[in-house]
């Protein structure tokens, strides 16, 4: 007998499905982006671009077993190829994403040369002595613009969509259709051959060395895209804010972005907006306790980094596979029993 | 001629306190296998408990004493409560490599946000306990002064009694056995898991010392969201892959290295490039010569 | 005084490593356990020193039990496991190795008796005091691994392969000492070994283990003479 809901995920398995499902969901995200307000819109805009930095990093260290602490420096790079692309080119909006990607998957395809050779606490060391480092060196170059950094305007929305299109609406369509398109192409990388070395990788380097995965190039290439995906991010994250600064990508950015994956589950990428909405909802959470119970400065501004540092604490000790994981394995064990 | 003498002076000084910071990222790697980035942090705090006793007892030598105290009891806790519960959960699945350093990292985040609520936005400094003007040579004033040599002559003294403890005690004898073979430890009756505790309580002690020494020696700020604190962690990192990251003398001679370049590139180059070139000595001997550039034939990886 | 071992049991995950086995060993005696690779002997050894955990099953040594204890612990109860391997840390000198078996004894004198006993039976040791281990021969660290499982007193002694890796006229030395050594001390020994003849003529009785299970088990002179024995694990 054939159950519906082999149906319905064979379909999804294939290829065609799963290209409508994303069709399918740009068109519902699209139609509640009209029903909702403007505070909804900017955080759904914040959302994807967590989306797209949290899915570097499942890749980075979920499918090649590399671990970066240090990702927000890659978004610093592709927040400020950006922004030097629009202001020095005055290059298109998609233009300017486009070679946030080149140039950060490029920085990545060095740093992933060397990461390659590089096991846990070594790349780990390294990625975040870059976090404290790249957004400091902003500092002391002129053409960075130092403190301040630099504008980055993606202009109004065309006039084709409506007067009442607003500035919002518009980064929330980029940043979305961004998101979607960068998990549809990852899907389909994971699913071809690369995603299969990735996978056997991590499952037993050796194992994987003698089936004739070439180990380094691998993980090189995992770096790559990953870089790549996360100056993406930067792009979004800086048109979110019109700017890019060394202050945009401090340390607790890249420490938000790893509980994210790691809250996510880094074997895959279906848990992905568990980490970006809790990303999302956190300020807003902190915000609702230091309103209610204390009006002190200090509680506002460190709460959030608080509750993203003890979920991080928190996931890593009672579900340190991510919940998504921690289900199907559950599950997995039902279905064992049951049969 | 003075201008070199100083550069090599102002290296050896901050050398020195990348040596301490090193140290305390060795002897926890040693004794755990992980590389506990929350160090940073743990200076931090202790530095912060240091200011207090300043403020209220007017002492730096007491104030450092009580801090490294407050920072070798803050590890030992932290080993006691959180690794040991840490290492029994996260045992396997994909991240169990990984799990431990994020862990640590997690825990640099928390200790910096606590103290943000307790202590953020208000004014904190600690003034140098003694000169901080440089010493006069015919004429000539020196990049080195009175509190300088203090602060080289502190961790020359902290060195000296960590390697006495460490080759000329039971204690130390426990902890070297530990952390070469925990096993044959045990079975020789080492009580091990205490061991442990006890190599993160020295590295909390040396971080502490780091952080008390540090601050004056800079524009003596305090803040929880201190850069220098984040750089000096990064900065004792490199200096402990220099040195191999087992050693304890080549924690040290990895932080005098580290201190010499970085001095030479602040004075005849530009301020600029003093990260950057940190950053690119780590990728270079992380590449070329993986297993430090002084002493330990042990590899990289795993 | 005597070792009693009683449906034991251990898992190494799917694998049963030793599947309910039961002996006793009577103090002073010697006792070899042989058997092919993966019988299940260094488990055995391991689980009596608290290194592995049993699954079940029950082991005393003089009253103590020795199952889901501490290694640490037991070695204050007299129990000395040598590991597989030559078990010194060679980053430590020989001195230190042999001290580091007696860090936990509060009665340095005596601890300085038997470090001096040990260094008459093995001489070479003695002019190697102050050197790294590292740089000791095989056999003299097969040495050393014994000497520091002695400095720590026991009363049962746990050795783990003495043979490996050794030339035949250095492992007929080792057993030499080893023998004498324990007789002088009144130990009881459990010598885990793949070189079953040499350890069956120094042992008062011997244990076949196979896959997990005792298949023979009688005094080494009766298992020398069992043709099945002498097929299967003797070689002639």
């Amino acid at each position: 007998m054939v159950r519906d809901e082999d149906v319905v995920h064979k379909f999804r398995q294939s290829n065609f499905g799963r290209l409508s499902f994303f069709v399918g969901f740009g068109i519902f995200l699209f139609l509640l982006s009209n029903r909702v307000d403007e505070l909804r819109v900017y955080q759904g805009a914040t959302l994807a671009m967590y989306v797209v930095a949290i899915a570097s990093l499942i890749l980075l260290t979920g499918y090649s077993g590399q671990v970066s602490l240090g990702h927000g420096a890659l978004l610093a790079i592709g927040g400020y190829s950006a922004a030097l692309a629009r202001n020095h080119l005055s290059a298109p909006v998609w233009i300017t994403f486009l070679i946030a990607v080149l140039v950060t998957a490029m920085a990545g395809a060095v740093l992933g040369t060397a990461a390659a050779r590089l096991s846990g606490p070594y790349l780990a060391g390294t990625t975040l002595a870059l976090a404290v480092g790249l957004p400091s060196i902003a500092n002391q170059f002129g053409f960075l613009g130092g403190e301040q950094g630099l504008l980055f305007d993606v202009g109004f929305p065309p006039a084709s969509l409506g007067e009442d299109f607003t500035q919002y609406k518009w980064y929330f369509w980029i940043a979305s259709l961004a998101a979607l398109i960068s998990i549809w192409w990852l899907q389909n990388i994971l699913r071809s051959r690369y995603g299969r070395s990735w996978r056997a990788l991590r499952g037993n380097e050796v194992a994987a060395e003698l089936a004739g995965i070439h180990a380094g190039k691998s993980k090189t290439l995992a770096f790559t895209i990953s870089s790549g995906l996360a100056g993406l991010a930067g792009a979004l994250l800086a048109m979110t804010i019109s700017t890019v600064s060394p202050s945009a990508f401090p340390l607790s950015l890249s420490f938000a972005l790893l509980t994210g994956a790691i809250l996510s589950g880094v074997t895959t990428l279906s848990g992905v907006m568990i980490g970006a909405l809790t990303l999302v909802a956190t300020p807003e959470i902190a915000a609702a306790i230091s309103n209610r119970f204390s009006t002190s400065e200090n509680v506002t501004t460190n709460l959030p980094g608080l509750l993203v540092s003890a979920l991080l604490i928190l996931v890593v000790l009672l579900v340190p596979n991510g919940p998504v994981e921690q289900m199907r394995t559950v599950r997995n064990r039902k279905r064992a029993i049951t049969r | 001629m003075y201008k070199f003498l100083n550069t090599v002076l102002i290296g050896i000084t901050s050398g020195a306190i990348y040596s301490l910071m090193a140290l305390a990222l060795v002897l926890v790697w040693r004794s755990t296998r992980v590389v506990n980035f929350a160090q940073a942090g743990q200076a931090l705090l202790s530095t912060y408990i240091g200011y207090e006793v300043i403020q209220n007892f007017h002492s730096f030598w007491l104030a450092l004493a009580i801090a490294m105290v407050a920072g070798a009891a803050v590890a030992a806790l932290i080993d006691a409560i959180f690794m040991r519960t840490l290492f029994k959960r996260a045992a396997e699945g994909p991240i169990a490599g990984v799990a431990p350093i994020i862990a640590t990292l997690g825990l640099l985040g928390l200790i910096r946000a606590l103290l943000g609520l307790v202590v953020g936005g208000k004014e904190a400094s600690i003034r140098p306990p003694v000169s901080n003007i440089g010493f006069t040579i015919s004429g000539h004033t020196l990049a080195f002064s009175p509190l300088k040599l203090l602060i080289v002559a502190s961790v020359l003294f902290l060195m000296l009694v960590l390697s006495l403890i460490f080759q000329h005690t039971n204690v130390g004898l426990a902890l070297r056995a530990s952390a070469y073979a925990p096993e044959i430890a045990r079975l020789a009756g080492v009580k091990v898991d205490g061991i442990r505790t006890l190599g993160w309580a020295l590295a909390g002690a040396a971080g502490a010392a780091a952080g008390m020494l540090q601050t004056p020696d800079g524009n003596g700020a305090l803040s929880p969201d201190s850069l220098e604190f984040s750089l000096l962690l990064v900065f004792g990192f490199i200096a402990a892959v220099i040195g191999g990251l087992e050693s304890l003398v080549g924690a040290v001679l990895g932080g005098l290295l580290l201190g010499l370049v970085l001095a030479f590139v602040l004075i005849y180059i530009s301020g600029s490039l003093v990260f950057i070139t940190a950053f690119v000595l780590l990728i270079i001997v992380l590449l070329v010569k993986p297993g430090g550039l002084i002493g330990s034939r042990r590899g990289r990886r795993a | 005084m005597t070792l009693v071992v009683t449906d034991l049991t251990v898992d190494h995950g799917a694998i049963r490593a030793i599947n309910n086995i039961s002996f006793r060993v009577e103090e002073g005696q010697l006792a070899a356990v042989i058997g092919a690779n993966g019988a299940g002997k260094t488990t055995l050894l391991r689980t009596l020193s608290g290194l592995t955990h049993a699954t079940g099953g029950s082991a005393s040594w003089h009253g103590t039990e020795l199952l889901y204890s501490k290694p640490e612990k037991l070695v204050r109860r007299g129990v000395s496991h040598v590991s597989e391997g030559k078990s010194v840390i060679p980053e430590l000198t020989v001195k230190e190795n042999l001290h580091l078996g007696a860090l936990w004894r509060k009665n340095s004198d005596e601890a300085h008796a038997t470090q001096e006993m040990i260094l008459d039976t093995f001489p070479r040791l003695r002019d190697r005091l102050d050197q790294q281990a590292d740089i000791l021969s095989g056999g003299e660290r097969q040495m050393l691994a014994i000497g520091r499982a002695l400095m720590s007193k026991p009363s049962l002694l746990l050795l783990d392969e003495p043979s490996l890796g050794l030339a035949p006229l250095l492992v007929a030395q080792i057993f030499q000492s080893i023998r004498a050594l324990t007789s002088q001390m009144g130990l009881t020994v459990v010598l885990v070994e793949q070189n079953a003849m040499s350890a069956l003529k120094i042992a008062d009785m011997g244990i076949v283990l196979n896959r997990g299970r005792i298949a023979a088990s009688d005094s080494s002179v009766h298992l020398i003479a069992n043709p099945q024995v002498r097929a299967a694990y003797l070689g002639y």
